[in-house]
């Protein structure tokens, strides 16, 4: 993975006492909190309901060994203990002292890593495919290019001050395993019909109080101006977007407002002037970033058989581990996700055996996946059995994966100010609900994202079933929709009809997920059932 | 001495600045004033007679004049770029970069803030309107763009 020149080092040291100054003006009086807000949120610090919240950057979801038990360490020492891994491939801790985020920040600089654009209206910390390096269906590594296009967003001095927060996902698979569409700019990597390297780029998606899908702005952008493009695509937005109401500000309200094709003519006419500007990065920069991204040296020869004579570990093969490139290898899914638990939360403790699992047995590489859950990326499959004891040993083996229980929420409102509804409880409810695990491997994929405000940080705009939690004259009301995705068959899911209370919302899942077993054919998923018969007959048996 | 919010050593222009829209509209003015949400695009055919843009920032939020200052530099504008309204110190090592070269804050600055966030990053990633070179020719010193 990459590894920071002293130029990044510079930085991100640089970064540590600029906020050390920042907190210093605020505490000593000599700004308000008004201004000093979008400085720490710009650094991941939010003021949560009980204590302050820090965001950690993970770039495109890659860690190391290193990062890991440095993270476990600042569990121990800064937070309670255990750490929260987020669905835009980031780590949070939940119980921070203001006073003690510069040395939180100034622990992580020790291990390259940092808080950087990774909240506030800025150009966020940018994700990726989880298997990217491993996947079978990549077409080259995404990574080099998330972390060329890292170095170029981090302090933009046009771009620091923007109507609101811009995410950014690359992929380079057909299969979309990152929700790039979801974003406020998607890139998948493509090859034209010349074998040159380029993008297609999607601009405009966005899930909140307002969700869009990203739309196909072009077929192929050159690898060489890929950051010009981006440039074009920011300045368009930051003249034009409103900034009278924070609400209306998102660029994907300004592409609907102006319509796809005259945002495209605008960004088209802004992409060939800055390209006059010579501002993109040379090929070898490139190539200097991508050869940090080589492959592992993978051994030939190895056995593709695996003994499955232990039936618990045959089913945990069977569901947590994927095909990857290499014969012999397997991409090992770890699920934070067990039942009666809090989705992505990890403990000091189990950081460290993970980062002991990655050192001993992936190569020194970790993954966090949007879904909340962790990957050991290269895996010989020899190594599988003694990998699946021990994650049996720290509680990490939960067979999951895309399953029922397998559920994205937001934090809500156990943490969150923004929040109107708890999601974590209605998460766990549904998740014993469904505990049985031949129950949940009987209906195979399918995928619950919770929200507990409109905001949707948990994502239920793109949830096969997704869940909406409102306040309703003072309590909590959940409401129900079906039919989205965040895949490649992207779809924004749709609201069934009145909400339910936290009893009630449990029910209606399980009386959707009855339907569909009543409905399926052969080899059909959740969704495709959903998409063959119609909103209709699912209505119906949840309202009766 | 000087002031310590201006970068430059010619003699700032006296004159009040006019709006854009008047500035357009009569032939003497050479100075004016572009609010944060006037398209400066606009000003760029007459731009060889403006010594002076005020760009204002109604919040510091608003960070529409960032795109303001580096369009006027891109199009060859060498005059005073002037950031005025609710500008903090936090901001100016940005606004430098876009191309501002004096600052006249609603609310005075601690001098002494300002000098710090100055000079407080060593290097930069990105080219833009100062003479600052990227990290990345830095990597390549041989190497042209793209």
């Amino acid at each position: 993975m990459y590894k920071y020149d002293q130029y990044d080092q510079a930085m991100v040291d640089a970064r540590v006492e600029d906020f050390r100054d920042q907190t210093r003006r605020r505490i000593e009086g000599h700004m308000t909190d008004d201004q000093f807000k979008p400085l720490r949120l710009k650094n991941g610090l939010y003021l949560q309901l009980h204590a302050y919240m820090l965001r950690i950057a993970i770039p495109y979801g890659t860690l190391n060994p290193t990062q890991m038990r440095k993270l476990a360490h600042i569990a121990r020492t800064y937070d309670r203990g255990y750490g929260h891994f987020t669905t835009r491939q980031n780590l949070q801790f939940h119980w921070i002292k203001l006073e003690q985020a510069p040395d939180i920040l100034a622990e992580l600089a020790m291990v390259e890593m940092h808080c950087i654009q990774t909240s506030g209206e800025s150009i966020r910390n940018i994700s990726a495919d989880h298997y990217a390096g491993a996947a079978a269906d990549e077409i080259m590594d995404p990574r080099p290019w998330a972390e060329t296009l890292r170095q170029m967003t981090t302090f933009h001095p046009e771009f620091s001050y923007l109507p609101r927060k811009f995410k950014i996902c690359v992929i380079a698979a057909e299969e979309d395993r990152a929700a790039m569409r979801w974003h406020d700019f998607g890139l998948r990597i493509v090859k034209n019909d010349a074998g040159e390297v380029g993008f297609e780029v999607y601009p405009g998606g966005g899930m909140g109080r307002t969700p869009f899908i990203a739309y196909k702005a072009r077929d192929f952008v050159p690898q060489h101006q890929i950051f010009s493009y981006l440039q074009a695509v920011l300045r368009v937005w930051n003249r034009e977007a409103r900034r009278d109401n924070i609400h209306k500000q998102r660029m994907k309200i300004l592409v609907h407002e102006l319509g796809e094709e005259e945002f495209t003519r605008q960004v088209e006419e802004e992409f060939q002037n800055i390209l006059t500007l010579d501002t993109d990065f040379p090929q070898a920069e490139y190539e200097r970033i991508a050869a940090y991204f080589t492959p592992p040296p993978f051994e030939t020869g190895l056995p593709d058989a695996v003994d499955r004579s232990d039936p618990d570990f045959a089913v945990w093969l069977d569901r947590q581990t994927v095909a990857h490139k290499a014969p012999g290898y397997a991409i090992v899914n770890i699920s934070l996700k067990p039942i009666g638990g809090v989705g992505g939360d990890i403990t000091a403790e189990q950081m460290e055996v993970v980062a002991d699992l990655a050192e001993r047995y992936s190569f020194e590489e970790l993954r966090v996946a949007h879904t909340q859950n962790l990957v050991l990326p290269h895996v010989r499959k020899q190594d599988l059995y003694a990998v699946w004891q021990a994650l049996t040993e720290a509680s990490l083996a939960d067979v999951n994966l895309d399953l029922v229980t397998d559920i994205i929420a937001c934090p809500g409102l156990d943490y969150c100010t923004l929040a109107n509804a708890r999601s974590l409880p209605v998460a766990e409810q549904i998740a014993k609900r469904f505990a049985d695990l031949d129950r949940q491997l009987d209906l195979g994929e399918l995928k619950i994202k919770i929200s507990g405000c409109i905001n949707a940080c948990g994502h239920h705009h793109a949830g096969h079933i997704g869940i909406l939690g409102v306040d309703r004259k003072g309590t909590e009301n959940y409401q129900l929709l079906l039919g989205g995705s965040g895949a490649e068959d992207v779809a924004q899911a749709k609201i069934t009809g009145p909400g339910f209370d936290e009893a009630g919302i449990v029910d209606a899942v399980e009386r959707a997920i009855e339907r569909y077993r009543e409905l399926r054919e052969p080899g059909e998923r959740f969704i495709d059932t959903y998409r063959r018969v119609g909103f209709d007959s699912f209505k119906e048996a949840i309202y009766g | 001495m000087g002031d310590p919010l201006r970068f430059r050593d010619d003699t700032a222009p006296e004159e009040p600045a006019v709006s854009l829209d008047a500035f357009l509209d009569q032939s003497n003015a050479n100075t004016v004033r572009i609010e944060a949400g006037d398209d400066v695009r606009r000003l760029l055919p007459q731009i060889d007679r403006v010594r002076l843009v005020e760009v204002d920032f109604p919040k510091f939020r608003d960070g529409r004049g960032f795109s303001s200052a580096r369009i006027l530099r891109e199009a060859g504008y060498t005059g005073e770029i002037r950031a005025t309204g609710d500008v903090l110190v936090d901001l100016i090592f940005f606004m430098r970069r876009c191309g501002f070269d004096s600052f006249e804050p609603d609310v005075p600055m601690n001098p002494v803030d300002v000098v710090w966030v100055l000079s407080r990053y060593p290097e930069v990633y990105q080219h833009a309107a100062d003479s600052r070179v990227p990290i990345w020719a830095k990597r390549h010193p041989h190497e042209q763009n793209s």
